[in-house]
């Protein structure tokens, strides 16, 4: 349950991939354009509800609630073995060929 | 009565939505053939560079440091011919407020937003340019909705793309993030027709002449510092803005006989609206999907006529690899210090290359460098790519690199060779479009001077190009 004045993202389609008349690539044909924001929640509401939201800029966007509290989680990814071996390689080659 | 808001009519309604949100009618500098006349558009910021370097002084902006690489420098030694290898120089644009050079383009632009009484401001990007008007916003005290192209079908963003909207949203702005697909103009359209906010565009002339201030900088440094103009100026080409201001503010300076050449990651072969290929791409700009269609068609923006006309001014094109820029960016931490980019390093590659083919005292500068952050790094990109199914391996990226299947490092430095894209196709390519857009049969004298400016070629050329 999420309550009126949390801070919340949510998620709407903006057009039906049936909509898109642009000149699109087959794959992205098959596509909705959807779209996300987050804001303050305008009413008590639970996840997957339509609601209404308040942005940062003051403007009121309707979507489906999905997400309450929503916070980053990108990241330095997973460790990546050849980016060690650039740097031995780098090493080698300016300060360790002259030995 | 409430304007329709659905896509035919929004967009119908483009004109005068653009006309409303850039304080700007261009329809004066039109010639109503092929011609426009940019100049005019140019000067219609009614800003001087003096007055653009003041404005920016104020809000965190410019005279950045002109860092000397030289370990890079003697590495590029080591794999060119005696003599050769030239002093590569990189401008530190991470050092303005918002951590690239875009911060330039915003500080023209989000003040004068506030000069003409506008309650906030708005901009399409995915890039760095979303954090540097968010940041001017800030300072300057407007709102500000950023509209990015973020995730593919199935919710996965671009670490890269998250990186920059988590920071818009630390300077305060609204951030909308859409599916991959031109239509996120329509939102774009939409949002502002509704708040009337002003449109800080990549393309306007007061982005454009932002960017001055940084060749002028480059000129100037470079003569305090070496007691003369650069030999070669290296940008990293996408939308153009880069190439468009940077040889602008160099002409300024008086810099006539610098080379300048423009750098992007060939990633021939991806298509950019595609939603399965959205996620392939192991780098989000700087590359040709932008660099190309930029170069030959400029007018396809989010304003009328676009002020980053990149043909202008550049001598030569050319491409380097996804693996070259990823090596190269770990070059730079490692050997230089500096943790910077990745995407902005493509000039950094490519001047690696190029620095071999000048003599040892000459001197190249790589127009900026950006910042670096979760998502925004060589490790999160590569982690991103392999769980994607690309194929990451050391080799000879010229040969073996297939954009969207693998990421090809260089199996040493000597393998960071860039490639000569052909200038005169792309040439070639803007003047044909130009006169197919135009509708026209017969260009006028005008015309044939005006697409001779746009391609930095003459009469004879164009004519040539028109069968003429």
């Amino acid at each position: 349950m999420a309550k009126k004045g949390d801070w919340v993202r949510i998620h709407s389609v903006v057009l039906k991939a049936e909509e898109r008349t642009a000149k699109l690539p087959e794959d992205t044909k098959k596509c909705d354009l959807e779209m996300w924001t987050k804001g303050f929640l305008q009413e008590d509401a639970e996840i997957g509800d339509e609601v209404t939201v308040k942005t940062a800029v003051g403007r009121l966007e309707k979507g489906t609630l999905i997400e309450v509290g929503p916070y980053y989680t990108h990241s330095y990814g997973k460790f990546v073995p050849e980016i060690i071996e650039i740097d031995k390689q780098l090493r080698e080659i300016m300060f360790g060929g002259d030995k | 009565m409430a304007l329709a808001k659905d896509y035919d009519s929004v967009m119908g309604r483009s004109n005068d939505i653009m006309k409303e949100a850039l304080g700007l009618d261009y329809n004066e500098f039109e010639s109503g053939s092929v011609a426009f006349d940019y100049e005019a558009l140019m000067k219609a910021t009614g800003y001087t560079l003096d007055e653009v370097a003041k404005i920016q002084s104020r809000t965190g902006v410019g005279n950045t440091p002109l860092l000397e690489l030289r370990n890079i420098t003697a590495l590029a030694r080591k794999y060119a011919k005696p003599g050769y290898g030239a002093r590569i120089f990189a401008k530190d644009e991470a050092a303005n407020a918002s951590g690239s050079f875009k911060a330039r383009r915003a500080a023209c632009a989000v003040a004068h937003a506030k000069k003409l009484g506008y309650k906030g401001v708005i901009a399409a990007t995915s890039g760095n340019y979303g954090a540097a008007v968010a940041s001017q916003a800030a300072m300057q005290g407007l709102d500000c909705i950023i509209v990015q192209e973020c995730y593919d079908s199935h919710g996965v963003g671009q670490p890269e793309i998250v990186e920059k909207a988590r920071k818009c949203e630390a300077f305060g702005a609204e951030v909308i993030q859409l599916t991959v697909g031109p239509e996120l103009f329509y939102t774009f359209l939409s949002v502002l027709e509704d708040t009337g906010y002003f449109n800080a565009s990549l393309y306007s002339p007061f982005g454009i002449a932002g960017i001055e201030t940084l060749g002028y900088e480059i000129a100037m440094q470079c003569r305090e510092k070496l007691g003369k103009d650069p030999d070669m100026v290296v940008c990293t080409n996408a939308g153009g803005g880069m190439m468009t201001g940077t040889a602008r503010g160099l002409l300024k300076a008086g810099c006539t006989n610098t080379q300048m050449v423009a750098a992007s990651i060939d990633l021939t072969g991806l298509h950019m609206a595609s939603d399965t290929q959205f996620n392939k791409k192991s780098c989000t700009t700087g590359h040709t999907g932008f660099g190309v269609p930029y170069a030959t068609d400029p007018d396809h923006s989010d304003v009328p006529r676009s002020a980053a006309r990149p043909l202008r001014y550049m001598d030569r094109y050319v491409t380097v690899k996804q693996g070259d820029v990823m090596y190269m960016t770990e070059a730079l931490a490692n050997l230089e210090g500096i943790e910077r980019g990745p995407a902005g390093n493509t000039a950094l590659a490519a001047a690696f290359s190029l620095a071999q083919e000048l003599p040892e005292d000459a001197v190249i500068v790589i127009s900026e460098t950006e910042y670096t952050g979760a998502g925004k790094h060589i490790q999160p990109q590569l982690s991103f790519a392999r769980d994607n199914g690309i194929d990451i391996r050391f080799g000879d990226p010229n040969k073996e690199d297939k954009p969207g299947v693998n990421i090809i490092l260089p199996k040493d430095p000597g393998y960071i060779k860039h490639e000569e894209a052909d200038i005169n196709h792309f040439r070639q390519s803007l003047i044909k479009k130009s006169v197919k857009k135009a509708g026209v049969e017969v260009p006028t004298q005008e015309d044939l001077e005006f697409l001779a400016a746009e391609t930095k070629t003459d009469v004879e050329f164009v004519k040539k190009t028109l069968g003429l």
